[in-house]
């Protein structure tokens, strides 16, 4: 009976788990589903006012991301 | 190294939908979907009422990745939760784990059918070559793939929903937190980023080294 009841629990929490929350990037996928980076890509036209940076350089496009974000501190922007 | 994160000023919020508005628009997100949304406490209580933006938090430890049957979640580099909904098949699990009601499914079919799961993107896709139709039309815009962050916190007019790397954002609010001297409360940080309410935002912690094209 004990055992029954054991082997029930056991099937019974099968599936719960949890899974590791880690970054994993390989050959295009993160944990097998394909994505790119995006640093990976192209900047846009200056006229579509993305960032700039340098295709594949992620500290670059970092840099870039960083200016934007800078930019919603509205005590820094106008008193500058 | 990027962990994009989300940052709603309660003191600044004017309940104006403005960001729920940008949400919809710059993505195409279907009627009954919202992911984006204002939520507004003790409302109509004056002095007390708040209004908060709230979406996907895009969790340190997120709920929803861990309760996920078919694991369809994923973290990119720069911190970003998002999923594949070509692997989703919903189930509504990740919907009653989020403590942001942030997982939307759209309703139209017959019977109540739940579709499969929407929510927030942080603006950067899904698992589609970036900036193609396919990823637009599943995912939404890619945003950060163009060098922009979300359209909900660059259109916030009172800049009270930042958006951004969250030691940048942090330190945009701190300086707006002594200026002002009031309003330090962080909604959402305890439960998505493990800060405790009153504490310094917590440091990054290095990722683990990823393999692959860099």
């Amino acid at each position: 009976m004990r055992l029954a009841l054991v082997l029930i629990a056991a099937l019974a929490l099968a599936a719960c788990g949890e899974k590791e929350q880690v970054v994993v990037y390989k050959q295009g996928k993160y944990q097998g589903k394909p994505d790119n980076r995006s640093w990976d890509n192209d900047p846009l036209p200056a006229e579509y006012r993305g960032g700039s940076w340098t295709k594949g350089d992620r500290s670059s496009w970092e840099e870039s991301i960083k200016k934007r974000q800078l930019s919603q501190n509205e005590y820094r922007r106008i008193y500058q | 190294m990027a962990r994009m994160k989300f940052l709603c000023d309660s003191e600044r919020c004017i309940e104006c939908n403005g960001c729920v508005t940008a949400c919809k628009n710059e993505n195409e997100v279907p009627w009954g979907v919202n992911r984006r949304r204002v939520v507004t406490l003790n409302d109509g209580v004056v002095g007390a009422e708040k209004s908060i933006s709230v979406a996907c938090m895009h969790c340190s430890d997120a709920p929803c990745m861990a309760v996920c049957p078919v694991d369809c979640f994923y973290r990119t580099d720069d911190g970003v939760v998002l999923h594949d909904k070509d692997l989703c098949i919903g189930c509504g699990y990740c919907f009653y784990a989020c403590p942001f009601g942030a997982p939307q499914f759209p309703q139209a079919g017959a019977f109540g059918l739940r579709g499969k799961m929407d929510k927030c993107t942080f603006c950067s896709g899904g698992p589609e070559p970036d900036r193609s139709e396919a990823e637009f039309r599943k995912y939404g815009r890619n945003r950060l793939a163009e060098g922009k962050l979300p359209a909900c916190a660059e259109m916030c007019s009172t800049k009270a929903l930042l958006g951004g790397d969250g030691d940048v954002i942090a330190d945009i609010y701190r300086e707006r937190v002594l200026r002002r001297g009031r309003g330090a409360d962080l909604w959402g940080w305890s439960s998505a980023y493990g800060v405790k309410p009153g504490a310094q935002p917590p440091v990054q912690q290095p990722a683990p080294a990823t393999t692959g094209k860099s």
